[in-house]
């Protein structure tokens, strides 16, 4: 029996992954009265999340009471280039304030207005002032709070046990098997539910923003037992990361520099976004200097290029940088010491200031930063339904960064953090639900069990002779150049090419030392998760010929009202995956109208 | 500039005992011990543990003691020592030994669950919580806190001390205390606490969990002697011990 052969814990549901949704969602699912566990691979309170700078997206009309949901959603569906489920842009913006002020009901403390009520900053893509901050240290506020929060509520915490593997038994989840980081012995979960929140895949990039935690694993997980993949062509590269030097680059820089009045530069001191305005954005982005700075006092100016989407501001600086208008370092300048008050700078963002001081040595209130742009997030992921965040798997769920739909082709700064708080939370009560819905015994598929065990021990017994950390630098390079922020058919089908090179490498790692906390052997054990993510999302890129959002192709520079309609599909069985293309669902015209209004 | 080889002694090891190992290693420009660490893991000792997870010193995951000073490594810039200079990093002293550079803080963890909650009071009459800046800005302060346990490594009631830690929290707990008692909308009682089984008054004020803070915190400032400050108001003051005959929290 499995269960006797390997430390064995029995759930209703299981939350894998425990930055923003994870928390959120491990919080419902016992409030729910559902057993539950969390489950992460760093220590608590260390996820990905901690990291989010700029703020939380939440139309609470508290700097512009002209703000609503509408607007919100409005924004969300024009910066994905409506490729979003429009009915996860609907609850998104709908539930975003409500999630907000709950953790202010946990202690968070967020910055405040004159009249005592939560500041909300400017970013990109929304047209008003809308992000709740603390600083720009925003992640840090909410991690720190639902930590707190979901301790005192007495849930169960497996801290530095990497989850690897589902188990399933009769067509539904019954469980999930993985190690302890610390002895590397195994550890096995029983459970009717399973709560995916082990955001995207954006170490399988060379120059990212993420830590070694994002190597895919959910999406992986996901793919390994059937369940849909959407999306996953949709890379966002944020504009502004570190270029130099060399060890920081890909660090991020966060976007609240932009939406505090910094602006970004050429090497001729020119603010080149005036030179990229799309037409999709035209009505609505000032045309000159002076009146995107005019935008920053009174919001009935048009709003400054600067704060263009991500995918657009990404774009124009990677031109300016290949025409040779770049800095030393192949960056841009992002200037906000000539135009904002060093005290100012300093409260605004004061762990910019720190970063760049302690890392670069550059003072940002007196010199302009050096950025350029930086794999970031992973808009596509798992496919789920909109309201409920089931997988198409019974009994595996899916929130944040892993799961697709809400952001489309891009994702607009600020609506991560909602996202997790709104999804994840629904996440939880939908996982608590179905649990309590499936009443019979879980049962345990001990040969399943076993083979994932060996499958886990093999890197100890090859006899091969690959470096895990060469075949991962490797991928890297191959995603950065090949499956970058611009990509081309031929190119990509080098990449395929390689990855499957790489996966026949992987089979042949060696490791050394033993199973106590052997970071070797634990990303040995990574490389299925980064090759299945870089597989799929290479494979999705090669079929949208069109580009959109965080997916330019060089072969086809423009959007393509074919694709426009289209969601790409991609499903694993054994070890070969396919691709569908599925239409979008229908939106219904009350929410269409609010699309074109204001435009 | 051209590569240059730099001399690291990295302490190896377990519960079972360890010793430095020397590694030579090519340095790039602008790198932190952090890069250094993870070279020698890349191209020499894929087994080596190390804690680390943002690289940008927002997570607090990679505190170590870098020639004998407690650092964050990733915020630890390769140009502040001497060329030719041989650095030295160890795992922090004052938690048990897991594997190399990886300790068990679980201590922390422990602590953090025996402070009681935040317990917010009554919502406005129109529904809102009002807070105005200047009564959160320190309470921010403490917020800033990216749990790195430099901290508590340094503190030298546990540092060599291991019996004190059942009756002590350390300073990272302290300024949570402080963050949720100077919080403007919580009012849970945790007086006793700090009294007693916090231990408060084990702290002679050495200011040296300040020092090492990477988030510039005025823990001994700003957190604990505020504190003891109100922990002498609630128990010693013979005015405010009357006054507590008749009210259920002391501000």
């Amino acid at each position: 029996m499995a269960e006797e052969k390997y430390e064995t814990h029995e759930y209703d549901v299981i939350v894998i992954g425990a930055g923003g949704a994870g928390l959120r969602a491990a919080v419902e699912a016992s409030a729910q009265g559902a057993k539950t566990a969390l489950v992460c691979k760093s220590l608590l309170g260390k996820a990905h999340t901690v990291m989010a700078e700029g703020g939380i997206a939440a139309a609470m009309g508290n700097v512009y009471p002209e703000d609503n949901w509408k607007v919100h959603f409005r924004d969300t569906m024009r910066g994905g280039k409506l490729l979003n489920n429009w009915r996860m842009a609907q609850i998104h913006a709908q539930e975003a304030p409500d999630r907000v002020l709950e953790l202010e009901e946990w202690g968070a403390l967020f910055d405040r207005t004159k009249e005592g009520l939560i500041l909300q900053r400017d970013f990109g893509g929304h047209r008003y002032a809308r992000l709740a901050h603390v600083g720009d240290r925003t992640g840090l506020e909410m991690i720190r709070t639902l930590q707190q929060h979901a301790v005192h509520k007495g849930i169960d915490v497996y801290m530095e046990c990497n989850l690897q593997r589902l188990l399933t038994d009769g067509g539904k989840i019954s469980g999930a098997f993985g190690y302890w980081r610390e002895s590397g012995k195994f550890i096995l979960f029983k459970c009717k539910a399973v709560v995916l929140a082990t955001g995207g895949g954006g170490k399988a990039w060379k120059v990212t923003s993420n830590s070694w935690e994002y190597t895919g694993d959910g999406v992986t997980m996901a793919a390994d037992v059937g369940a849909d993949l959407m999306d996953i062509e949709f890379m966002q590269f944020h504009p502004t990361g570190m270029v130099w030097p060399p060890s920081v680059r890909g660090i991020l820089v966060t976007e609240g520099v932009r939406g505090d009045g910094g602006t970004l530069k050429n090497n001729k001191n020119e603010r080149f976004m005036f030179n990229y305005i799309p037409d999709f954005f035209k009505a609505e982005t000032a045309e000159t200097e002076n009146e995107a700075d005019a935008w920053y006092e009174d919001k009935r100016n048009r709003r400054t290029p600067d704060l263009l989407p991500r995918d657009e501001v990404a774009r124009a600086i990677n031109t300016e940088v290949k025409a040779g208008r770049g800095t030393p370092h192949g960056g841009v300048y992002l200037d906000i010491a000539s135009r904002r008050p060093a005290d100012y700078i300093r409260r605004r963002l004061p762990s910019m200031y720190h970063q760049f001081k302690e890392l670069a040595d550059v003072d940002i209130t007196t010199d302009p930063m050096e950025v350029g742009p930086t794999c970031h997030y992973s808009m596509g992921g798992v496919r789920v339904d909109a309201d409920t965040t089931a997988t198409t798997f019974p009994g595996l769920f899916a929130a944040g960064e892993v799961a697709a739909g809400l952001h489309g082709a891009n994702r607009l700064g600020g609506n991560s953090l909602s996202d997790l708080l709104v999804f994840g939370r629904r996440a939880g009560l939908y996982a608590a639900e179905y649990s309590k819905a499936h009443t019979g015994a879980v049962t345990v598929n001990n040969d399943q069990v076993d083979g994932y065990a060996r499958e886990m021990l093999a890197p100890f017994e090859n006899n091969g002779d690959e470096n895990p950390y060469t075949i991962h630098a490797d991928l890297q390079q191959c995603m950065q150049e090949l499956v970058g922020i611009i990509r081309t058919e031929s190119e990509l089908k080098q990449a395929q090419e390689m990855i499957q090179q790489l996966k026949r490498r992987s089979k042949k790692v060696k490791v050394e030392g033993n199973r106590h906390y052997n970071p070797g052997w634990h990303l040995a054990l990574d490389l299925h998760s980064l090759l299945t993510f870089a597989e799929a999302a290479t494979l999705a890129a090669i079929e949208r010929k069109e580009s959109r959002g965080g997916h330019t192709r060089d072969d086809f520079p423009k959007t393509d009202a074919k694709y426009a309609k289209i969601n790409l599909v991609v499903r694993k069985k054994g070890e070969e995956m396919s691709l569908a293309q599925e239409p979008l669902p229908e939106m219904p015209d009350e929410l269409k109208a609010l699309l074109e209004e204001n435009k | 500039m051209p590569e240059q080889l730099v001399h690291m002694r990295v302490w190896r090891g377990d519960a079972n005992g360890g010793e430095f190992k020397d590694y030579n290693i090519a340095m790039g420009e602008g790198m932190v011990v952090l890069d250094v660490i993870h070279a020698i893991q890349a191209q020499q000792a894929n087994d080596l543990a190390v804690r680390w997870n943002c690289k940008a010193g927002k997570c607090g995951s990679c505190s170590a003691e870098v020639n004998g000073k407690p650092r964050l490594m990733c915020m630890t810039r390769m140009n502040i020592f001497e060329p030719g200079e041989t650095i030295t990093v160890s795992p922090m002293r004052t938690f048990p030994i897991i594997r190399d550079l990886v300790t068990d803080v679980k201590y922390n963890y422990q602590k953090a669950k025996e402070i009681p909650a935040f317990k917010p009071k009554p919502k406005e009459a129109d529904g809102t919580r009002r807070m105005y800046q200047e009564d959160i800005d320190r309470v921010q302060e403490f917020h800033k806190c990216i749990e790195c346990f430099l901290c508590q490594n340094v503190c030298h009631v546990i540092r060599d001390h291991d019996d004190n830690k059942p009756a002590f929290a350390g300073p990272r707990f302290f300024v949570r205390l402080a963050s949720l008692e100077m919080h403007p909308l919580d009012t849970n009682d945790r007086m006793e606490l700090m009294k007693q089984k916090a231990g408060l008054g084990y702290c002679n004020i050495t200011k040296c969990c300040t020092e090492v803070c990477p988030e510039h915190i005025h823990i001994t400032d700003n957190a604990i002697i505020p504190l003891k400050e109100r922990v002498v108001d609630r128990y010693y003051d013979p005015i405010a011990k009357l006054l507590g005959l008749f009210s259920s929290k002391h501000r």
